[in-house]
């Protein structure tokens, strides 16, 4: 389903960062992965390289079958298929819940109103907050956020979801929300590449743990493996550190 | 004395006693303009004004001589009389359509009454006033079309649209409007064969298209990326997402720049005076030179424009809350 092969990224700001190197991993249909790893080490840039948010300087990625890297894709296409939820919402502030959960539906997907309302106040009922639809975003609470966001990247029925940190800009009574929700997702058969230091989703739900440091990846294994036995002396230092 | 400080810091006494003061101020300045004038001997004659803005339109038309009508020529509200004498030469009159009471074949005498009416007519004032804004409106609707292009064309990361962009904002900041509207009349406008009318238009919106698209380049830049990146990452096009994400949002927080920036085009407007156009500052001047009434005549214009300005102020204060809904 993903298939992510020597890719490398580096930016130029003011000193040269090499944010990905000869990064390599595969994800299978209805696998979820989660990625761990400290604050710059490249996690972000790796996932958003998944959605063509960040272009590749080396490397190969290819998404369901279709290379990103292949000038003749179509990348909104494959967007349209790739879901993705940020730490920080990024709700449409000027739409109520409803408008941000159908916009992408009849502008992309060229659904009529209705029918595109119809998924919306599904998918808000799967989040948990139908009696939100006419709210404006800043009358939620981040955690109701959050669960608007992942129902408008549902909304276009993707066969991906990328998750970005998306319970660590909450405060922590909310985080169980948002996790439940992503752990059905993960119990239906969705394909998932999740960012999260949340121990408990990734021992739940997860097939695979990635620890990612300093742009490259270090080490893969099953939850089980990764928490309680890693190989690498630098995991083992980054857990020691979040546990 | 403790009572009189007591007084001094005394906030209702403080608020009323800076009440007295601005109205001591404003009566200050308005006695000081009399004053001025007095000293200058300037005979303030007010009534003269009135008939620039509106006046009222008496005529009479008469035969001049013995004759025929032979047709009756309908053009537009008026009617041409058309009337041949004796010798077979033709004259004409025209006439409001609804008071013609001739006749084709009528034989009319000389000095007969053909018609008599009495009509409000705009004045020079009044007719500059409807120039200045129909001025003001086509190049402010002009502008914000040149604005809102150039701007996403500044902001785009290939070159040729960005520096396209870059010169025109540089050329049009860096050059007087007097200038501009000069080089609009007598070379662009010979080239293209413009009215002085669609010159002056022309040169005021290239010339708020420059401001404008640094205000849009402004507001779009203060739109976290984030929202650009959400809705691509929904797979909306990047013209989908400005459309209907970034382009909201950011129209939001610039509508008071953009209104001070056409409240300045309004002021600016007065320049295309100069290529023959008779508006508001335009038909004052041209009024103050047959009257000799400067002060009244420019008092009234600036007043004139006040009334401009200050509408197209609370439409914008109109506009702000009705977006401010989702906030
Ligand atoms: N747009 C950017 N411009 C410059 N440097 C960036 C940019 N995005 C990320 N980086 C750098 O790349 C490295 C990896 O960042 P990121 O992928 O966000 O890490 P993580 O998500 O693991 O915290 C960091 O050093 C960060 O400063
Ligand atoms: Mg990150």
């Amino acid at each position: 389903m993903i298939e992510v092969r020597n890719v490398y990224k580096t930016f130029y700001s003011r000193h040269k960062v090499e944010a990905l190197v000869d990064v390599t991993m595969r994800v299978t249909r209805g696998e979820v992965v989660t990625i761990i790893g400290p604050s710059g080490s490249g996690k972000s840039t790796l996932l958003r390289c998944l959605n063509h948010l960040e272009t590749i300087d080396r490397g190969e990625i290819v998404i369901d079958g279709i290379p990103l890297t292949d000038s003749r894709t179509n990348i909104n296409a494959v967007r349209a298929e790739v879901g993705m939820v940020f730490q920080s919402f990024n709700l449409f502030p000027h739409m109520t819940v409803l408008g941000n959960v159908t916009i992408a539906q009849t502008k992309v997907r060229k659904r009529s109103r209705d029918q595109a309302e119809e998924i919306a106040m599904t998918l808000l009922q799967k989040v948990g907050i139908p009696e939100k639809a006419r709210s404006y975003p800043s009358q939620l609470s981040g955690g109701q956020q959050q669960r608007v966001a992942i129902a408008r990247a549902l909304a276009m029925q993707p066969k991906i979801m990328l998750f970005d940190e998306p319970t660590s800009a909450l405060d922590p009574e909310m985080i169980g929300e948002v996790l439940d929700v992503m752990k059905t997702l993960a119990r239906e058969g969705m394909t998932i590449c999740a960012v999260t230091h949340e121990m408990g989703f990734a021992r739940e739900v997860c097939d695979r743990v990635v620890f990612m440091d300093e742009g490259r990846i270090v080490e893969v294994g099953t939850p089980g493996k990764i928490f309680d036995s890693p190989d690498h002396e630098r995991t083992k230092a980054f857990l020691a550190q979040i546990l | 004395m403790g009572s009189l400080k007591d007084l001094l810091h005394n906030p209702r006494f403080r608020h009323a006693a800076s009440w007295t003061a601005l109205v001591v101020i404003l009566a200050g300045l308005v006695a000081g303009t009399f004053h001025t004038t007095k000293r200058v001997d300037y005979i303030w004659r007010w009534e003269q004004i009135p008939r620039y803005v509106l006046f009222k339109d008496s005529r009479v038309v008469e035969a001049e001589d013995d004759a025929t009508v032979v047709a009756l020529d309908v053009a537009g509200g008026d009617t041409v009389i058309v009337v041949k004498d004796y010798l077979d030469m033709e004259s004409y009159y025209e006439v409001p359509s609804d008071l013609v009471n001739v006749a084709v074949g009528q034989e009319i005498t000389r000095g007969q009454v053909l018609a008599q009416w009495e009509r409000w007519k705009p004045g020079l004032l009044l007719q500059g006033l409807v120039l200045t804004l129909e001025i003001s409106v086509l190049s402010i609707a002009l502008g914000i079309f040149i604005g809102l292009f150039t701007g996403l064309a500044r902001l785009s990361k290939s070159p040729a649209p960005k520096w396209l962009a870059i010169g025109y904002i540089e050329l049009i900041r860096g050059t007087p409007l007097l200038v501009q509207i000069y080089i609009f009349y007598f070379f662009v406008g010979q080239v293209f064969r413009l009215s002085n009318f669609m010159a002056g238009v022309l040169a005021l919106s290239v010339f708020a298209g420059a401001y404008v698209a640094e205000i849009f380049r402004a507001g779009i830049q203060s739109i976290h990326r984030g929202q650009m990146e959400a809705a691509r990452s929904l797979g909306m096009s990047y013209a989908l997402a400005m459309r209907y994400i970034i382009l909201p949002q950011a129209f939001k927080r610039i509508l008071p720049p953009l209104a001070g920036q056409f409240i300045s085009l309004i002021k600016d407007s007065s320049l295309v005076g100069v290529i023959a156009l008779v508006e508001l500052t335009r038909a004052g001047r041209e009024i103050g030179t047959s009257t000799i009434n400067y002060f009244e005549v420019f008092f009234t214009v600036a007043a004139l424009y006040l009334i401009l300005t200050f509408s197209l102020s609370m439409l914008v204060q109109f506009l702000e809350r009705r977006f401010a809904v989702s906030d």
